[in-house]
């Protein structure tokens, strides 16, 4: 087991040294494909605390990602503020929008927690969309230019491969908190959670609170995330914070498998390059990602990397 | 006073297509233990299969209006079969995410069908116009809408009280083994609870459709509407989801023409009072 831990995280340093010096040989068009599936892992790795591991499903995580977009978006416009300081106003601002709306959803399970996260999730969409003289309306937020980094860092960010490296030391430092959190004690009590409530509330840990810790993580990290994606795409729109977004993270927790800490960032990676490869020849992406989320928890809910690790597990 | 009535008209239709909606949604749930999260785009279906047949066509909108429920309980049954039928002894979470899946290929396939842009559909000759009631001059079709959701809700519940086949679908929801015992063919009643909660939801989009702008954005936007409902009324809950209805039609109605600024969030304020103060909804029992 130990010697499997071990040749896993010597694989992921690989990838990652490999990631770093993408920028060195790969034209620009792929370092935004690894910049996007970066950035939209770290959503869905976030998304995951509360769907894989405390075992309830938010179909309004949007919210949070555009949140943290539309936080960073307006800091850079308004008040020019370092990155730095943009990115943990997201991360906050993600984590707090998450404490709001938490506090109404998980005083319900399973089937309300549902419907009331897409609820919420569609009220901050409305309202990004329709209070036009603050958030812009449907043409969101542009024209934000990204000066420097802060913390004392010289980052040329107007270039994207600096862009992308940082994105990549960021979405690092964030999985690997995120990863803590996992199999920290309090990560254990959230699987718990997810297996068994009454179980958990018997020993005498308040359930509904560590939903709602589960959910504010949750929310600041996938506000971080989507802090990071508005000056990748030089944009926050009200898409950011459409119920369609909020399906992305379940398709990619899907696709590579919610009951491991990896599974999010692989089904990013599988999403993103599907989502290129498909939208070259056709704009009806959506219906082949409603075909594939159908098809996936139909015939593999546990997911690609899931559904690999069983096989292995099964032989050794 | 003339304003007051005009809004609580409007109140009343908008709560009736909310209704059907909220109740279809209801009886699915009651007996699938499924939240449909494709319903809204069902509805959606409704609205342009009403528009295809009754613009394009040139046949009449009444028979768009039989038409529209049964291709939607037809596309329905569809679905049951190839999908939802494989996930019933799944966690729920199963059946949320099929259903979501569901909701973005709906979604898509009108998109590519219809496109992005906006239908209308007339409301036919003998409902347009206005009629003088109340003091005031009310549109035929609100009315028409009002008397629709009343005949549609009077019936399910005789459906569901008074037959032997809504008993039998009663039956299938309360335990699936002994109805299975007692010789009921639970698969069948299964799929033909999805259909007719299908069927319900064809037949609002159908009635909603000379009265709403026909889009892609529409089976979104009555899904959150019809959830607010359920939240509000309860879920599971017969009266719950016509109260919840009224309810919520009643915040749209008067909250667009008195306060128009507050408008978009007032259900949700309303939805969550309703959580604070009595978290399984005004008229539901349990909260799971």
């Amino acid at each position: 087991m130990s010697r499997r831990a071990g040749l896993i995280t010597a694989l992921i340093a690989v990838i990652l040294v490999a990631l770093w010096f993408l920028p060195a040989w790969a034209p620009y068009f792929y370092i935004f494909v690894a910049a996007e599936i970066l950035i939209l892992g770290l959503f869905a790795a976030g998304f995951n605390l509360v769907f894989g591991y405390t075992g309830m499903l938010s179909l309004g995580h949007a919210a949070f990602f555009g949140f943290g977009a539309y936080v960073t978006a307006m800091l850079l416009l308004h008040f020019d503020t370092p990155l730095a300081f943009a990115l943990i106003a997201s991360l906050a601002g993600g984590g707090l929008l998450a404490l709001v709306i938490g506090f109404f959803c998980v005083r319900l399970t399973e089937v309300y927690f549902t419907m009331l996260t897409l609820a919420f999730g569609m009220m901050v969409f409305s309202v990004a969309q329709q209070w036009r003289s603050f958030t812009g309306g449907s043409d969101g937020i542009t024209g934000f230019a990204v000066g420097s980094f802060g913390l004392g860092l010289d980052l040329t960010l107007g270039n994207p491969a600096v862009y992308y490296q940082l994105t990549l030391v960021i979405v690092t430092l964030a999985g690997l908190c995120l990863y803590l959190i996992t199999i920290s004690p309090f990560g254990l009590i959230l699987r718990a959670m997810a297996e068994n409530p009454e179980r958990v509330a018997f020993t005498g840990i308040p359930v509904r609170r560590y939903r709602l810790y589960s959910f504010v993580i949750s929310g600041a990290f996938s506000g971080l995330a989507g802090g990071l994606f508005a000056p990748f795409t030089r944009v926050a729109s009200p898409e950011t914070l459409h119920w369609s977004q909020s399906a992305e993270p379940v398709l990619m927790s899907i696709l590579g498998g919610s009951a491991t800490f990896l599974g999010p960032f692989i089904g990013s990676a599988i999403f993103v390059l599907l989502e290129t490869w498909i939208t070259s020849f056709t704009d009806r992406w959506m219906l082949f990602l409603g075909i594939v989320l159908a098809l996936m928890v139909m015939y593999l809910r546990r997911g690609l990397l899931g559904t690999a690790l069983d096989r292995l597990t099964k032989r050794g | 006073m003339e304003s007051f009535i005009a809004a609580l008209m409007n109140s009343l239709a908008l709560g009736m297509l909310l209704f059907l909606i909220a109740i279809g949604l209801n009886i699915i749930f009651g007996v699938l233990n499924i939240i449909n999260f494709a319903h809204g785009a069902l509805y959606m279906l409704g609205a342009y299969i009403t528009y295809t047949v009754a613009v394009l066509t040139g046949v009449s909108f009444w028979i768009a209006l039989f038409a529209a429920p049964l291709i939607v309980a037809a596309i329905a049954v569809v679905i049951e079969r190839v999908m939802l039928h494989r996930i019933y002894d799944r966690p729920i979470t199963d059946s949320l995410l099929l259903t979501f899946a569901l909701l973005l290929i709906i979604d898509e396939t009108v998109r590519w069908i219809w496109g992005s842009t906006i239908h209308v559909v007339d409301p036919p000759a003998s409902l347009s116009g206005t009629v003088r009631l109340l003091g005031i001059q009310q549109p035929v079709y609100g009315l028409f809408v009002i008397a629709m959701g009343l005949i549609v809700g009077l019936g399910l519940w005789g459906f569901f009280s008074g037959t032997r086949a809504g008993r039998v679908m009663r039956a299938a929801a309360i335990d699936r083994k002994m109805s299975r015992l007692v010789g009921i063919d639970v698969p069948l009643v299964f799929t033909a609870v999805f259909a007719f909660g299908a069927g319900i939801a064809g037949f609002g989009g159908a009635i909603a459709a000379p009265i709403r702008a026909i889009s892609p954005a529409m089976g979104a936007n009555i899904i959150v509407e019809s959830f607010i409902v359920v939240v509000i009324g309860g879920l599971g809950s017969f009266p719950g989801a016509f109260l919840g209805a009224l309810i919520l039609g009643a915040i749209n109605g008067f909250g667009s023409r008195y306060l128009p600024e507050l408008n978009l969030v007032m259900p949700y304020i309303g939805m969550a009072l309703v959580l604070l103060l009595k978290p399984q909804g005004l008229m539901g029992r349990t909260a799971s």
